[in-house]
């Protein structure tokens, strides 16, 4: 039985374990159970775990190996304060949606006493500060440090990643203040350059040690091995391994997947997105080959009116408002007009999500002809569009929902991926994919490749 | 004795046309600056790490293909972080296209972040005589 990992992710509905034979490569259990974060998270990981047991014989051996993410008690809440909102507010936010993060507030120039305020009422897990380029600007993260220390206890967590040569005088700022701040190297180091990796490590460390903890998760340590990252990390870490390989085993190449929840719809890109039509120019801040969006009004669940405002006069199935409503408060399709009405809905969200993460392009006539000039990443030529999340997997028709990702000729403009196979993550099984990479990057390689499915 | 501000010039983005900023640099040089000629088609990136390295008090663009905006975007943003937001910023040239007014010109690149803008007619010792007062006007000079 030693061949047999548990993997777990605690989800703010549902507490899900996978069971996977490493020696065979195969899934051979998943069990959800409603998460009991509220009370006891052991609560509920105990009833998945003995569920998983009796299916599969497993015992506490595999339980004390077992690696687990999170997104309970609300995810890893940020709130990103840069200095220009082109550049290194940007680079803020991609370096904490990189990181698995939920940013509840982007913030640009000199902070004022009334959005501190509003950022203690957010009380975010942790605040990243950014702003100049090493040698650049200073008179903006100083003054943003400098509110942030006289800041009350709701901001606790500080994780400074700006222009460099500020930090003795922030360190002088934070002397003896009590909040925990961590310095790391800047988010944009020079014009036009964006290096998020050092924040992104900082940031999963600093949910590993004190994150988890505060939120009552780490009691689950009692049982397991560890929690090691934000389920959008380990979601965002498969992506990267299915699209790049590793060593004996080819990846899938670049790709997108796409995730419609409840509340919200993430989008991971793993592409250069390089312009595909020659004589193009791309302005503003690159974007990440690791990108992350989440759509926070994208959330068939929770945004119902956002989605209805969305279907622009489209064409809605029998019943449509007293249906919706019942989403709203919690009910799955079961109907046949209940599915319809679900598969609209999901459509729509994929659809607007994959628009906002995508590049725009814009054309110039000059006298030596038209000019393309990019915004964002150029994502035509990508291959390879995965689905995961409720709307998408338990739908009778998940390649109509998918088609929304597509490149369309009346809105061309719009680097959607033109000729993408699609794929189902039909188990629910990718996080597991991203926390078993960490160790085991080829098994968890070659399992993501069996159970992938094409539609 | 006062500093000898430093200014640095060239023409920005694609454009090539070099006679404009070799007159501009060697007027600036004879009037006593320290001046810092990069030539022509620089990026908008060089002219801010030039400015960061040289500590200049003023950057002087040129562009005569009509382009220099797009040659721009951004370049006031970028400027801002790079902590250059007290550098003077003066573009000359035909910095827009076709027949218009010039104040639409002007009144564009101000919104970009320039303190001056000149048509390509403009007077060279005028356009000094107005950086000297600015420079003086901002203590540095």
């Amino acid at each position: 039985m030693d061949s047999i990992r548990l993997f777990i992710d605690f989800g703010s509905t549902y507490t899900k374990v996978v069971a996977i034979d490493l020696d065979k490569e195969e899934i051979i259990s998943t069990v959800r159970v409603p998460s009991t974060v509220e009370t006891d998270i052991t609560l509920a990981l105990d009833e998945a775990l003995k569920q998983i047991a009796e299916s599969t014989g497993i015992g506490d051996l595999e339980k004390k190996e077992a690696l687990a993410c999170s997104s309970a008690a609300g995810g890893l809440r940020m709130v990103c304060a840069g200095f220009v909102p082109d550049y290194t507010s940007k680079a803020a936010n991609h370096a904490a949606l990189g990181a698995g993060a939920k940013v509840t507030g982007c913030y640009s120039y000199k902070l004022t006493e009334q959005e501190i305020r509003e950022i203690e009422a957010a009380a975010p897990d942790i605040v990243l500060i950014s702003g100049g380029t090493d040698g650049g600007d200073e008179q903006v993260i100083i003054h943003n440090a400098r509110m942030f220390s006289n800041a009350s206890d709701a901001i606790s967590n500080i994780i400074v990643a700006g222009n460099k040569t500020t930090y003795d005088e922030i360190r002088s700022i934070f002397k003896d203040n009590g909040k925990n701040v961590i310095y790391t190297g800047n988010v944009m180091p020079e014009v036009g350059v964006l290096d998020v990796t050092p924040c992104n490590r900082e940031i999963r460390d600093l949910f590993m040690r004190n994150i988890i903890e505060a939120k009552g998760i780490a009691r689950a340590k009692l049982i397991i091995k560890d929690v090691i990252m934000p389920t959008p990390s380990a979601v965002l870490e498969a992506a990267k391994l299915v699209a790049e390989g590793c060593e004996g085993v080819s990846g899938m190449g670049e790709l997108v997947i796409i995730d419609p929840g409840g509340a919200t719809t993430d989008v991971h890109s793993i592409a250069q997105g390089q312009p595909s039509a020659g004589d193009t120019i791309i302005v503003g801040l690159p974007e990440p080959y690791l990108k992350r969006t989440v759509e926070g009004d994208l959330g068939i669940k929770h945004n119902i009116d956002t989605l209805i405002q969305l279907l622009n006069g489209r064409e809605v199935p029998p019943g449509f408002p007293d249906i919706v409503k019942g989403f709203h408060d919690g009910k799955l399709p079961d109907t046949e007009e209940e599915f319809a009405c679900h598969k609209l809905l999901a459509s729509v969200m994929v659809e607007v999500a994959m628009e906002r993460h995508a590049g725009k392009l814009e054309v110039i006539n000059t006298p030596t002809g038209e000019k393309l000039i990019q915004h964002g990443k150029d994502l035509t030529e990508i291959e390879t569009v995965i689905g995961t999340g409720g709307p998408i997997v338990f739908s009778d028709s998940p390649r109509e929902i998918l088609r929304g990702v597509l490149f369309r000729k009346e809105d061309m403009f719009s680097l959607k991926p033109k000729k993408p196979k699609f794929y189902i993550d039909e188990n629910y099984i990718f996080f597991a994919v991203g926390l078993l990479g960490q160790v085991e990057p080829k098994k968890a390689l070659n399992i993501a490749k069996k159970y992938l499915k094409r539609i | 004795m006062k500093k000898v501000p430093t200014i640095i010039t060239g023409t920005v983005g694609s454009d090539a046309h070099v006679i404009g900023t070799k007159v501009l640099s060697r007027a600036l040089k004879d009037a006593g600056f320290n001046v810092v000629p990069l030539g022509i088609q620089v990026s908008p990136e060089e002219f801010i790490k030039v400015a960061q390295e040289t500590n200049a008090d003023a950057i002087l663009m040129s562009s005569l293909y009509g382009m220099a905006d797009l040659d721009l975007k951004g370049f006031n943003e970028k400027r801002l972080e790079s902590g250059l937001g007290d550098v003077l910023l003066y573009i000359g040239g035909i910095v827009g296209l076709g027949r218009h007014d010039f104040k639409e010109d002007e009144e564009k690149f101000k919104k970009l972040g320039f303190d001056r803008v000149y048509p390509p007619e403009a007077d060279l010792d005028a356009a000094i005589e107005d950086l000297r007062n600015d420079l003086k006007a901002k203590n540095k000079m």
